[in-house]
């Protein structure tokens, strides 16, 4: 067998491809010592995470379930964002909460009175959809309710991973500065909406909101920017009407 | 430090199709768009093979360019970074390339 392309009597083929007609730029017919055998697989990295959160998004789209994987830097709010949710949205919420160690957001989600399943990654920096598919297999949500996946508290590696979930949401607070989309730019292209959170702290920081915005399309021209504070309840409205489209829109889809 | 995660999906995709061959050679396509740093890639590699059938295995990286086309001025041109801006000014812009992440193909024993 050529190990320059794979080709020969002996090939193996495990994806079943016998033939192939790119051009030989090497001579043939020379002997291999080495005996090895190329094997093509042409696989994506990421095929057998995003079988599994495409398994997760039927699983959630069968029970009417919105999923909403909410990332952001830890300590932007996405605890207190989902606190103030569940007190505020009519709708039956659950969460599954990702976090390196401790069970402290869970327990605070179930305070606040929502299911909650919490999961402790270990050394690991982002959930991936194996973990969501047992979570929620664990947090059995209700029919036609939302379930929020609060990833780890990291800007950079949960962009990489679908879990299923219907919306990215990325939140940041404005004591992070306004110079994090181009600092980050692969969660905020894989986002589908930003909230800016921490906004009553507006007068005390040099947070430039435009500045924010403007950035933040650069990188994916259709992002949505929403201007909030959990603290105070400043246009937490406009989330919560957010949220209710999304779930309609996803159940008059599903009902099609 | 995503790239372990990544590196453990080499090896998971790889060690589906070989089974219990001895793997010398892993050629990856990492495009320049996708997130993922080869160099630390390479260094998990090493932590992800240990004790399996890929373990010593030499990987290889193909790390296509970002490439984008713009839909206004229809010229096609390399990106460097993420930000969708050609140089005529439009932001409607299509990324063609640099986003792969893909095992190519192994040497097995």
């Amino acid at each position: 067998m050529c190990t320059t392309c794979g080709c020969g009597s002996n090939e193996v083929r495990i994806d079943g491809i016998a033939t192939h007609d790119h051009p030989h730029p090497h001579e043939h017919g020379h002997d291999h010592q080495d005996r090895t055998h190329t094997i093509e697989l042409e696989q994506k990295v990421l095929a057998k995470n995003d079988a599994l959160a495409e398994h997760n998004r039927t699983w959630l789209a069968e029970r009417g379930i919105t999923a909403i994987n909410l990332m952001s830097s830890p300590g932007a709010g996405k605890t207190s964002l989902l606190e103030r949710t569940i007190k505020e949205s009519g709708r039956t919420i659950s969460v599954v909460e990702g976090d390196q160690e401790t069970a402290f957001d869970a327990q605070r989600i179930r305070a606040a009175g929502a299911r909650a399943v919490q999961v402790n990654t270990g050394a690991g920096c982002h959930l991936d959809a194996p973990m969501v598919e047992r979570a929620l297999a664990e947090l059995r949500p209700a029919d036609g309710g939302l379930v929020f996946i609060e990833n780890v508290g990291n800007l950079v590696c949960p962009a990489l991973f679908d879990l299923g979930e219907a919306r990215k949401v990325v939140v940041i607070s404005v004591t992070e500065g306004d110079d994090k989309p181009l600092k980050y730019p692969h969660m905020f292209a894989a986002a589908d909406l930003v909230v800016v959170n921490k906004t009553d702290l507006l007068p005390y920081v040099d947070f430039d909101v435009e500045r924010l915005s403007d950035d933040a399309r650069k990188l994916n021209s259709k992002l949505q920017v929403m201007l909030l504070s959990v603290r105070t309840g400043d246009n937490i409205e406009a989330w919560i009407s957010w949220l209710e489209e999304l779930a309609i829109s996803r159940n008059s889809h599903a009902v099609r | 430090m995503h790239e372990l995660s990544i590196a453990e999906s080499v090896v998971d995709a790889v060690l589906q199709r070989t089974g219990r061959r001895q793997v010398t050679t892993v050629r990856l396509q990492v495009g320049r768009l996708s997130g993922v740093v080869p160099d630390a890639l390479k260094f998990c590699f090493e932590l992800a093979t240990s004790g399996t059938a890929l373990e010593g295995s030499v990987l290889e990286v193909e790390e296509p360019p970002g490439r984008a086309h713009c839909r206004s001025c229809d010229s096609d041109f390399l990106m460097d970074d993420l930000i969708l801006l050609c140089d005529c000014g439009s932001a409607d812009v299509e990324v063609t390339g640099g986003s792969e992440l893909q095992v190519l193909s192994v040497e097995v024993a």
